[in-house]
Protein backbone atom coordinates (compact mmCIF):
# COMPACT_ATOMS: atom_id res chain seq x y z
CA UNK A 1 0.00 0.00 0.00
CA UNK A 2 2.88 2.52 1.15
CA UNK A 3 6.41 1.22 -0.51
CA UNK A 4 9.52 3.37 0.36
CA UNK A 5 12.89 3.23 -1.79
CA UNK A 6 15.43 5.35 -0.35
CA UNK A 7 14.06 8.47 0.83
CA UNK A 8 16.19 11.56 1.61
CA UNK A 9 15.00 14.79 2.28
CA UNK A 10 17.79 17.24 3.38
CA UNK A 11 16.70 20.55 4.55
CA UNK A 12 20.30 22.84 3.43
CA UNK A 13 22.98 20.45 5.12
CA UNK A 14 20.85 19.28 7.72
CA UNK A 15 19.28 15.62 7.29
CA UNK A 16 15.94 15.45 8.30
CA UNK A 17 15.08 12.01 6.77
CA UNK A 18 17.97 9.49 5.91
CA UNK A 19 17.89 6.73 3.00
CA UNK A 20 15.11 5.12 4.57
CA UNK A 21 13.23 2.15 3.01
CA UNK A 22 9.91 0.43 4.04
CA UNK A 23 6.88 -0.80 2.86
CA UNK A 24 3.11 -0.85 4.46
CA UNK A 25 0.99 -3.93 3.49
CA UNK A 26 -2.52 -3.11 2.60
CA UNK A 27 -5.24 -3.46 5.85
CA UNK A 28 -2.04 -2.80 8.12
CA UNK A 29 -1.80 -0.93 11.33
CA UNK A 30 1.65 0.41 11.05
CA UNK A 31 3.58 2.13 13.64
CA UNK A 32 6.38 4.56 12.98
CA UNK A 33 8.01 5.77 16.52
CA UNK A 34 10.69 8.20 17.02
CA UNK A 35 12.60 10.38 19.64
CA UNK A 36 11.33 13.79 18.81
CA UNK A 37 12.87 15.66 15.72
CA UNK A 38 13.46 12.01 14.20
CA UNK A 39 12.17 12.18 11.44
CA UNK A 40 8.31 11.29 11.49
CA UNK A 41 6.42 14.03 10.47
CA UNK A 42 8.80 14.93 7.71
CA UNK A 43 8.19 11.52 6.30
CA UNK A 44 4.43 11.93 6.53
CA UNK A 45 4.60 15.18 5.04
CA UNK A 46 6.58 13.74 2.27
CA UNK A 47 4.12 10.75 1.92
CA UNK A 48 1.12 13.27 1.89
CA UNK A 49 2.49 15.71 -1.08
CA UNK A 50 2.87 18.55 1.25
CA UNK A 51 7.23 18.07 0.94
CA UNK A 52 8.67 17.46 -1.91
CA UNK A 53 11.91 14.65 -1.45
CA UNK A 54 15.46 15.50 -1.87
CA UNK A 55 15.80 11.59 -3.37
CA UNK A 56 14.68 8.16 -3.15
CA UNK A 57 11.51 6.63 -4.67
CA UNK A 58 7.66 7.05 -3.19
CA UNK A 59 4.06 5.17 -4.02
CA UNK A 60 1.23 5.56 -2.15
CA UNK A 61 -1.50 3.46 -3.05
CA UNK A 62 0.05 2.51 -6.21
CA UNK A 63 0.61 6.39 -7.07
CA UNK A 64 4.12 8.57 -7.35
CA UNK A 65 3.04 11.65 -5.05
CA UNK A 66 5.61 13.54 -6.97
CA UNK A 67 3.46 13.48 -10.40
CA UNK A 68 -0.05 12.04 -9.23
CA UNK A 69 -0.46 13.83 -6.62
CA UNK A 70 -4.45 14.20 -7.07
CA UNK A 71 -4.48 10.10 -7.32
CA UNK A 72 -2.50 10.09 -4.25
CA UNK A 73 -4.47 12.80 -2.29
CA UNK A 74 -7.47 10.62 -3.10
CA UNK A 75 -6.08 7.65 -1.23
CA UNK A 76 -5.45 8.87 2.19
CA UNK A 77 -7.27 10.56 5.03
CA UNK A 78 -4.57 12.37 7.60
CA UNK A 79 -4.59 13.84 11.44
CA UNK A 80 -2.00 16.43 11.68
CA UNK A 81 0.12 16.54 14.76
CA UNK A 82 -0.03 20.17 15.18
CA UNK A 83 -3.72 22.33 15.04
CA UNK A 84 -5.18 22.60 11.66
CA UNK A 85 -8.66 23.87 11.94
CA UNK A 86 -10.00 27.20 11.35
CA UNK A 87 -10.96 29.20 14.72
CA UNK A 88 -13.16 31.55 13.42
CA UNK A 89 -15.88 28.45 12.27
CA UNK A 90 -18.13 26.30 13.99
CA UNK A 91 -16.69 23.19 15.04
CA UNK A 92 -20.32 21.57 12.62
CA UNK A 93 -18.62 24.02 9.90
CA UNK A 94 -15.32 22.72 9.79
CA UNK A 95 -16.59 19.25 9.52
CA UNK A 96 -19.06 20.33 6.40
CA UNK A 97 -15.81 22.16 4.97
CA UNK A 98 -13.95 18.90 5.22
CA UNK A 99 -16.53 16.77 4.14
CA UNK A 100 -16.92 18.88 0.55
CA UNK A 101 -13.59 19.18 -0.08
CA UNK A 102 -13.07 15.77 -0.22
CA UNK A 103 -16.10 15.04 -2.30
CA UNK A 104 -18.33 13.15 0.25
CA UNK A 105 -21.64 13.04 -1.04
CA UNK A 106 -24.44 15.68 1.16
CA UNK A 107 -26.66 12.14 2.61
CA UNK A 108 -23.41 10.15 3.87
CA UNK A 109 -21.80 13.78 4.49
CA UNK A 110 -24.31 15.13 7.41
CA UNK A 111 -24.65 11.28 9.09
CA UNK A 112 -21.27 10.57 9.52
CA UNK A 113 -20.90 14.48 10.93
CA UNK A 114 -23.28 13.71 13.23
CA UNK A 115 -21.86 10.36 13.79
CA UNK A 116 -18.54 11.57 14.62
CA UNK A 117 -19.57 14.81 16.49
CA UNK A 118 -20.99 12.30 18.49
CA UNK A 119 -18.67 9.86 18.91
CA UNK A 120 -16.03 12.78 20.11
CA UNK A 121 -18.95 13.94 22.35
CA UNK A 122 -19.00 17.33 20.54
CA UNK A 123 -22.12 17.27 19.25
CA UNK A 124 -23.82 19.37 21.43
CA UNK A 125 -21.08 22.11 21.01
CA UNK A 126 -21.47 21.85 17.59
CA UNK A 127 -22.78 25.70 16.94
CA UNK A 128 -19.67 27.14 19.03
CA UNK A 129 -16.89 28.67 17.12
CA UNK A 130 -13.76 26.25 17.74
CA UNK A 131 -11.76 29.19 19.21
CA UNK A 132 -13.70 28.59 22.17
CA UNK A 133 -12.78 25.40 22.42
CA UNK A 134 -10.03 23.93 24.85
CA UNK A 135 -6.79 22.03 23.57
CA UNK A 136 -8.53 18.24 23.92
CA UNK A 137 -11.79 19.38 22.21
CA UNK A 138 -10.08 20.87 19.47
CA UNK A 139 -7.82 17.32 19.31
CA UNK A 140 -10.97 15.27 19.33
CA UNK A 141 -13.05 17.18 16.62
CA UNK A 142 -9.52 17.45 14.46
CA UNK A 143 -9.76 13.51 14.71
CA UNK A 144 -13.47 13.74 14.00
CA UNK A 145 -12.62 15.17 11.39
CA UNK A 146 -9.88 13.18 9.73
CA UNK A 147 -12.93 10.36 9.97
CA UNK A 148 -15.66 11.73 8.05
CA UNK A 149 -14.28 10.19 5.06
CA UNK A 150 -13.01 6.80 5.08
CA UNK A 151 -9.96 6.84 3.19
CA UNK A 152 -7.78 3.45 1.60
CA UNK A 153 -4.89 4.87 3.93
CA UNK A 154 -5.13 6.59 7.14
CA UNK A 155 -2.02 8.75 8.23
CA UNK A 156 -2.55 10.16 12.63
CA UNK A 157 0.31 11.63 12.90
CA UNK A 158 0.29 11.63 16.90
CA UNK A 159 -3.42 11.77 17.06
CA UNK A 160 -3.82 11.17 20.79
CA UNK A 161 -0.97 13.90 22.06
CA UNK A 162 -2.39 15.68 24.73
CA UNK A 163 -5.81 13.34 25.19
CA UNK A 164 -6.91 11.50 28.56
CA UNK A 165 -6.82 7.70 28.54
CA UNK A 166 -10.42 6.93 28.23
CA UNK A 167 -10.64 9.61 25.16
CA UNK A 168 -7.58 7.42 24.07
CA UNK A 169 -9.46 4.28 23.81
CA UNK A 170 -12.85 4.98 22.85
CA UNK A 171 -10.60 6.53 19.60
CA UNK A 172 -8.15 3.59 19.40
CA UNK A 173 -10.87 1.11 19.30
CA UNK A 174 -12.73 3.29 16.96
CA UNK A 175 -9.87 2.68 13.72
CA UNK A 176 -9.05 -0.35 14.56
CA UNK A 177 -12.62 -1.80 14.11
CA UNK A 178 -12.34 0.40 10.92
CA UNK A 179 -9.37 -1.15 10.07
CA UNK A 180 -11.40 -4.67 10.18
CA UNK A 181 -14.54 -3.71 8.53
CA UNK A 182 -13.23 -1.76 5.93
CA UNK A 183 -9.68 -2.83 5.77
CA UNK A 184 -7.79 0.51 6.02
CA UNK A 185 -4.64 1.12 6.24
CA UNK A 186 -3.47 2.87 9.02
CA UNK A 187 0.02 4.71 9.56
CA UNK A 188 0.21 6.38 12.77
CA UNK A 189 2.94 8.13 15.05
CA UNK A 190 2.69 8.21 18.96
CA UNK A 191 5.09 8.65 21.54
CA UNK A 192 2.81 6.42 23.51
CA UNK A 193 4.62 3.26 23.57
CA UNK A 194 1.31 0.76 24.99
CA UNK A 195 -0.53 2.39 21.81
CA UNK A 196 1.85 0.76 19.57
CA UNK A 197 2.42 -2.06 21.34
CA UNK A 198 -1.48 -2.90 21.44
CA UNK A 199 -2.87 -1.59 17.86
CA UNK A 200 0.09 -1.66 15.53
CA UNK A 201 0.84 -5.27 13.62
CA UNK A 202 3.91 -3.35 12.29
CA UNK A 203 6.69 -1.15 13.82
CA UNK A 204 9.48 0.81 12.48
CA UNK A 205 11.86 2.86 15.06
CA UNK A 206 12.94 5.72 13.31
CA UNK A 207 16.65 7.93 15.21
CA UNK A 208 18.14 10.61 13.55
CA UNK A 209 16.73 10.20 10.37
CA UNK A 210 17.05 6.70 9.90
CA UNK A 211 14.89 3.13 10.47
CA UNK A 212 17.07 1.44 13.13
CA UNK A 213 14.76 -1.30 12.95
CA UNK A 214 11.77 -2.65 11.47
CA UNK A 215 9.19 -5.34 12.83
CA UNK A 216 6.36 -6.48 14.73
CA UNK A 217 6.27 -5.35 18.45
CA UNK A 218 6.96 -9.22 20.09
CA UNK A 219 10.20 -9.27 17.75
CA UNK A 220 11.33 -6.08 19.05
CA UNK A 221 10.92 -7.02 22.65
CA UNK A 222 12.52 -10.34 21.63
CA UNK A 223 15.47 -8.88 19.62
CA UNK A 224 16.30 -6.67 22.92
CA UNK A 225 15.49 -8.90 25.64
CA UNK A 226 12.84 -6.33 26.93
CA UNK A 227 9.59 -6.87 28.27
CA UNK A 228 8.01 -4.37 26.95
CA UNK A 229 7.45 -1.85 24.13
CA UNK A 230 8.80 1.06 26.26
CA UNK A 231 11.77 -0.32 27.22
CA UNK A 232 13.04 -1.68 23.83
CA UNK A 233 12.61 1.59 22.37
CA UNK A 234 14.40 2.85 25.11
CA UNK A 235 17.04 0.17 24.63
CA UNK A 236 17.54 1.21 20.74
CA UNK A 237 17.36 4.90 21.16
CA UNK A 238 18.87 5.73 24.25
CA UNK A 239 17.84 7.81 27.47
CA UNK A 240 18.89 11.10 26.26
CA UNK A 241 16.68 13.81 25.92
CA UNK A 242 16.82 15.05 22.22
CA UNK A 243 17.67 18.64 23.44
CA UNK A 244 19.80 18.70 20.38
CA UNK A 245 16.91 17.56 18.10
CA UNK A 246 14.67 20.62 19.11
CA UNK A 247 17.93 22.99 17.79
CA UNK A 248 17.81 20.81 14.74
CA UNK A 249 14.27 21.68 14.51
CA UNK A 250 14.75 25.54 15.16
CA UNK A 251 17.59 25.53 12.24
CA UNK A 252 15.38 23.88 9.91
CA UNK A 253 13.09 26.14 10.04
CA UNK A 254 15.56 29.27 10.41
CA UNK A 255 16.86 27.47 6.93
CA UNK A 256 13.47 27.75 5.10
CA UNK A 257 12.95 31.02 6.19
CA UNK A 258 16.52 32.38 4.86
CA UNK A 259 15.76 30.30 1.39
CA UNK A 260 12.68 32.03 0.84
CA UNK A 261 13.42 35.60 1.49
CA UNK B 1 -18.73 23.48 -8.43
CA UNK B 2 -18.89 22.39 -4.83
CA UNK B 3 -15.63 22.99 -3.24
CA UNK B 4 -15.54 26.43 -4.88
CA UNK B 5 -18.74 27.51 -3.25
CA UNK B 6 -17.51 25.63 0.20
CA UNK B 7 -14.54 27.79 0.26
CA UNK B 8 -16.25 31.24 -0.77
CA UNK B 9 -18.69 30.79 2.21
CA UNK B 10 -15.50 30.29 4.34
CA UNK B 11 -14.15 33.53 3.52
CA UNK B 12 -17.84 35.41 3.59
CA UNK B 13 -18.63 33.96 6.97
CA UNK B 14 -15.26 34.87 8.38
CA UNK B 15 -15.84 38.34 7.08
CA UNK B 16 -19.48 38.72 8.37
CA UNK B 17 -18.04 37.15 11.70
CA UNK B 18 -15.39 40.18 12.45
CA UNK B 19 -16.81 43.14 12.70
CA UNK B 20 -14.12 44.67 14.11
CA UNK B 21 -12.15 44.46 11.21
CA UNK B 22 -15.25 45.57 8.53
CA UNK B 23 -15.77 48.64 10.91
CA UNK B 24 -11.71 49.25 11.12
CA UNK B 25 -11.09 48.82 6.87
CA UNK B 26 -14.24 51.38 6.48
CA UNK B 27 -12.10 54.06 8.71
CA UNK B 28 -9.04 54.66 6.17
CA UNK B 29 -11.87 55.37 2.91
CA UNK B 30 -13.52 57.61 5.30
CA UNK B 31 -10.77 59.30 6.36
CA UNK B 32 -9.75 60.00 2.60
CA UNK B 33 -13.23 61.04 1.67
CA UNK B 34 -13.62 63.88 4.84
CA UNK B 35 -9.73 64.93 4.92
CA UNK B 36 -8.96 65.12 1.35
CA UNK B 37 -12.34 66.01 -0.05
CA UNK B 38 -13.28 68.60 2.05
CA UNK B 39 -9.56 70.13 2.62
CA UNK B 40 -8.77 70.27 -1.39
CA UNK B 41 -12.01 70.77 -2.65
CA UNK B 42 -11.94 74.58 -2.56
CA UNK B 43 -8.59 74.17 -4.23
CA UNK B 44 -9.66 72.23 -6.87
CA UNK B 45 -12.40 74.11 -7.86
CA UNK B 46 -10.44 77.25 -8.35
CA UNK B 47 -8.17 75.69 -10.18
CA UNK B 48 -11.41 75.37 -12.42
CA UNK B 49 -11.85 71.77 -12.16
CA UNK B 50 -15.23 71.35 -10.60
CA UNK B 51 -16.16 69.14 -7.67
CA UNK B 52 -13.12 67.61 -6.02
CA UNK B 53 -15.68 65.27 -4.06
CA UNK B 54 -17.39 64.17 -7.45
CA UNK B 55 -13.95 62.73 -8.82
CA UNK B 56 -12.56 61.46 -5.10
CA UNK B 57 -15.67 59.11 -4.66
CA UNK B 58 -14.93 56.75 -7.32
CA UNK B 59 -11.21 56.91 -6.23
CA UNK B 60 -12.08 55.90 -2.45
CA UNK B 61 -14.61 53.33 -3.61
CA UNK B 62 -11.53 51.67 -5.45
CA UNK B 63 -9.08 52.58 -2.75
CA UNK B 64 -11.70 50.59 -0.19
CA UNK B 65 -11.76 47.07 -2.50
CA UNK B 66 -8.15 47.01 -3.68
CA UNK B 67 -7.26 47.03 0.43
CA UNK B 68 -9.82 44.71 1.40
CA UNK B 69 -8.99 42.60 -1.75
CA UNK B 70 -4.97 42.09 -0.60
CA UNK B 71 -6.00 41.68 2.72
CA UNK B 72 -8.27 39.07 2.31
CA UNK B 73 -5.89 37.41 -0.48
CA UNK B 74 -2.62 37.48 2.31
CA UNK B 75 -4.76 36.08 4.55
CA UNK B 76 -3.25 32.59 3.38
CA UNK B 77 -0.08 33.80 5.52
CA UNK B 78 -2.58 33.24 8.43
CA UNK B 79 -4.22 30.36 7.41
CA UNK B 80 -0.64 28.97 6.77
CA UNK B 81 0.27 29.81 10.50
CA UNK B 82 -2.63 28.64 12.23
CA UNK B 83 -2.11 25.62 10.46
CA UNK B 84 -5.47 24.84 7.91
CA UNK B 85 -3.74 25.67 5.07
CA UNK B 86 -2.39 22.03 5.33
CA UNK B 87 -5.91 20.98 5.99
CA UNK B 88 -6.70 22.56 2.10
CA UNK B 89 -3.35 21.36 0.71
CA UNK B 90 -3.82 17.69 1.31
CA UNK B 91 -7.61 17.72 0.08
CA UNK B 92 -8.10 16.20 -3.38
CA UNK B 93 -9.68 19.13 -5.30
CA UNK B 94 -7.89 20.92 -8.18
CA UNK B 95 -5.23 24.01 -7.21
CA UNK B 96 -7.44 25.89 -10.04
CA UNK B 97 -10.41 25.45 -8.19
CA UNK B 98 -9.11 26.11 -4.72
CA UNK B 99 -7.59 29.30 -6.02
CA UNK B 100 -11.16 30.42 -7.90
CA UNK B 101 -13.28 29.40 -4.63
CA UNK B 102 -10.79 31.60 -1.89
CA UNK B 103 -10.57 34.83 -5.33
CA UNK B 104 -14.14 34.84 -5.29
CA UNK B 105 -14.55 34.78 -1.81
CA UNK B 106 -12.54 37.36 -1.43
CA UNK B 107 -13.31 39.55 -3.78
CA UNK B 108 -17.13 39.53 -2.51
CA UNK B 109 -16.01 40.55 0.89
CA UNK B 110 -14.01 43.49 -1.12
CA UNK B 111 -17.04 44.63 -3.04
CA UNK B 112 -19.09 44.56 -0.46
CA UNK B 113 -16.92 47.01 1.40
CA UNK B 114 -16.64 48.78 -1.74
CA UNK B 115 -20.52 49.34 -1.56
CA UNK B 116 -20.30 50.46 1.61
CA UNK B 117 -18.58 53.11 1.11
CA UNK B 118 -20.37 53.98 -2.27
CA UNK B 119 -22.89 54.12 0.42
CA UNK B 120 -20.94 56.76 2.86
CA UNK B 121 -19.80 58.75 -0.46
CA UNK B 122 -23.80 59.36 -1.28
CA UNK B 123 -23.69 60.62 2.79
CA UNK B 124 -20.93 62.95 2.33
CA UNK B 125 -22.34 64.45 -0.88
CA UNK B 126 -21.22 62.41 -3.61
CA UNK B 127 -23.52 61.81 -6.79
CA UNK B 128 -23.44 59.63 -9.49
CA UNK B 129 -24.69 60.98 -13.06
CA UNK B 130 -26.38 58.25 -14.22
CA UNK B 131 -28.26 55.94 -11.95
CA UNK B 132 -28.85 53.60 -15.23
CA UNK B 133 -24.74 53.08 -15.09
CA UNK B 134 -24.44 52.08 -11.70
CA UNK B 135 -24.93 47.88 -12.40
CA UNK B 136 -21.83 49.04 -14.62
CA UNK B 137 -19.98 50.78 -11.69
CA UNK B 138 -20.90 47.36 -10.13
CA UNK B 139 -19.56 45.61 -12.27
CA UNK B 140 -16.15 47.30 -12.21
CA UNK B 141 -16.12 47.11 -8.31
CA UNK B 142 -16.28 43.32 -9.35
CA UNK B 143 -13.45 43.59 -11.24
CA UNK B 144 -10.97 45.48 -9.43
CA UNK B 145 -11.80 43.26 -6.31
CA UNK B 146 -11.22 40.28 -8.55
CA UNK B 147 -7.65 41.46 -9.50
CA UNK B 148 -6.30 42.56 -6.38
CA UNK B 149 -7.53 39.35 -4.21
CA UNK B 150 -5.62 37.57 -7.05
CA UNK B 151 -2.71 39.37 -6.57
CA UNK B 152 -2.93 39.13 -2.86
CA UNK B 153 -3.56 35.71 -3.09
CA UNK B 154 -0.68 34.93 -5.65
CA UNK B 155 1.92 36.86 -3.34
CA UNK B 156 0.99 34.99 0.02
CA UNK B 157 1.67 31.98 -1.46
CA UNK B 158 5.29 32.94 -1.69
CA UNK B 159 5.67 34.45 2.09
CA UNK B 160 5.82 31.96 4.86
CA UNK B 161 4.82 34.83 7.40
CA UNK B 162 3.98 38.13 8.04
CA UNK B 163 7.38 40.24 8.37
CA UNK B 164 7.67 40.51 4.62
CA UNK B 165 4.15 42.31 4.88
CA UNK B 166 4.90 45.95 5.67
CA UNK B 167 7.69 45.69 2.76
CA UNK B 168 4.92 44.90 0.14
CA UNK B 169 2.49 47.42 1.30
CA UNK B 170 5.26 49.87 0.68
CA UNK B 171 6.51 49.10 -2.40
CA UNK B 172 4.01 47.47 -3.91
CA UNK B 173 0.75 48.44 -2.82
CA UNK B 174 1.17 52.38 -1.85
CA UNK B 175 2.67 52.82 -5.40
CA UNK B 176 0.08 51.04 -7.55
CA UNK B 177 -2.75 53.18 -4.86
CA UNK B 178 -1.02 56.24 -5.27
CA UNK B 179 -0.11 56.19 -9.06
CA UNK B 180 -3.41 55.06 -9.77
CA UNK B 181 -5.20 58.25 -10.66
CA UNK B 182 -7.96 57.29 -7.44
CA UNK B 183 -6.66 60.97 -5.61
CA UNK B 184 -5.66 63.12 -8.58
CA UNK B 185 -5.18 62.88 -12.52
CA UNK B 186 -2.54 61.47 -14.31
CA UNK B 187 -2.41 63.43 -17.16
CA UNK B 188 -0.36 66.50 -15.30
CA UNK B 189 2.39 63.97 -14.85
CA UNK B 190 5.34 64.04 -16.88
CA UNK B 191 4.66 61.61 -20.47
CA UNK B 192 7.11 59.06 -19.43
CA UNK B 193 5.23 58.40 -16.21
CA UNK B 194 1.98 58.43 -17.79
CA UNK B 195 3.22 56.03 -20.07
CA UNK B 196 4.10 53.61 -17.05
CA UNK B 197 1.08 53.90 -15.24
CA UNK B 198 -0.60 52.18 -18.07
CA UNK B 199 0.66 48.86 -16.40
CA UNK B 200 -0.97 49.50 -13.49
CA UNK B 201 -3.86 47.20 -13.49
CA UNK B 202 -5.76 49.67 -10.71
CA UNK B 203 -5.83 52.52 -12.85
CA UNK B 204 -7.77 50.88 -15.49
CA UNK B 205 -10.28 49.84 -12.42
CA UNK B 206 -10.35 53.07 -11.32
CA UNK B 207 -10.93 54.58 -14.74
CA UNK B 208 -13.64 52.28 -15.22
CA UNK B 209 -15.46 52.70 -11.98
CA UNK B 210 -15.19 56.66 -12.69
CA UNK B 211 -16.50 56.34 -16.27
CA UNK B 212 -19.39 54.53 -14.74
CA UNK B 213 -20.08 56.50 -11.89
CA UNK B 214 -19.59 60.03 -13.24
CA UNK B 215 -18.73 59.62 -17.04
CA UNK B 216 -14.99 60.31 -16.53
CA UNK B 217 -13.17 57.87 -18.51
CA UNK B 218 -10.07 58.13 -20.19
CA UNK B 219 -9.08 55.17 -21.71
CA UNK B 220 -12.67 54.07 -22.51
CA UNK B 221 -14.85 51.54 -20.69
CA UNK B 222 -14.51 49.08 -23.22
CA UNK B 223 -10.54 49.02 -22.93
CA UNK B 224 -10.95 49.01 -19.18
CA UNK B 225 -12.84 45.69 -18.90
CA UNK B 226 -10.75 43.63 -21.59
CA UNK B 227 -7.67 44.63 -19.81
CA UNK B 228 -9.15 44.35 -16.58
CA UNK B 229 -10.79 40.79 -17.18
CA UNK B 230 -7.43 39.41 -18.63
CA UNK B 231 -5.44 40.68 -15.65
CA UNK B 232 -7.86 38.59 -13.19
CA UNK B 233 -7.53 35.77 -15.59
CA UNK B 234 -3.88 35.42 -15.68
CA UNK B 235 -3.41 35.97 -11.99
CA UNK B 236 -5.40 33.29 -11.34
CA UNK B 237 -3.27 30.82 -13.68
CA UNK B 238 -0.37 32.24 -12.12
CA UNK B 239 -1.35 31.70 -8.38
CA UNK B 240 -3.31 28.21 -9.22
CA UNK B 241 0.40 27.39 -10.03
CA UNK B 242 1.88 28.79 -7.42
CA UNK B 243 -0.67 26.90 -4.65
CA UNK B 244 0.79 23.60 -6.12
CA UNK B 245 4.25 24.98 -5.52
CA UNK B 246 3.64 25.45 -1.73
CA UNK B 247 5.15 23.11 0.51
CA UNK B 248 4.30 23.07 4.48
Amino acid sequence: MIKVDSLTKKFGDFIAVDNISFNVNKGDIFAFLGPNGAGKTTTIKMLTTLLLPTSGKISVNGHNPLTHQDAVRHSFGIVFQDPSLDDELTAWENMEFHGVLYGVAKKIRRQRIEEMLKFVELWDRKDELVKKFSGGMKRRLEIARGLIHHPQILFLDEPTLGLDPQTRNHIWNYIKDLNQKEGMTVFFTTHYMEEADRAAKKVAVIDHGKIIILGTPSELKQKTGKESLEDAFLALTGRTIREEEVGATQRLRDHRRAWRH
Amino acid sequence: MKVIYILWLRQLKRYLRSKARMIGSLGQPLLFLLALGFGFGPIYQKAGEGSYLQFLGPGVIAMAIIFTAIFTGIEIIWDRQFGFLKETLVAPASRFQIMIGRTMGGATVATLQGIIVFLMTLVVGFRPTDLLLLPLALVFMILIALVFTAFGTAIATMLQDMQAFPIIMNFLIMPIFFLSGALFPLESFPAPIVTATRLNPLVYGVDGLRGALIQGAHLGLLTDFIVLSLITLGLLALGSYLFSKIEV
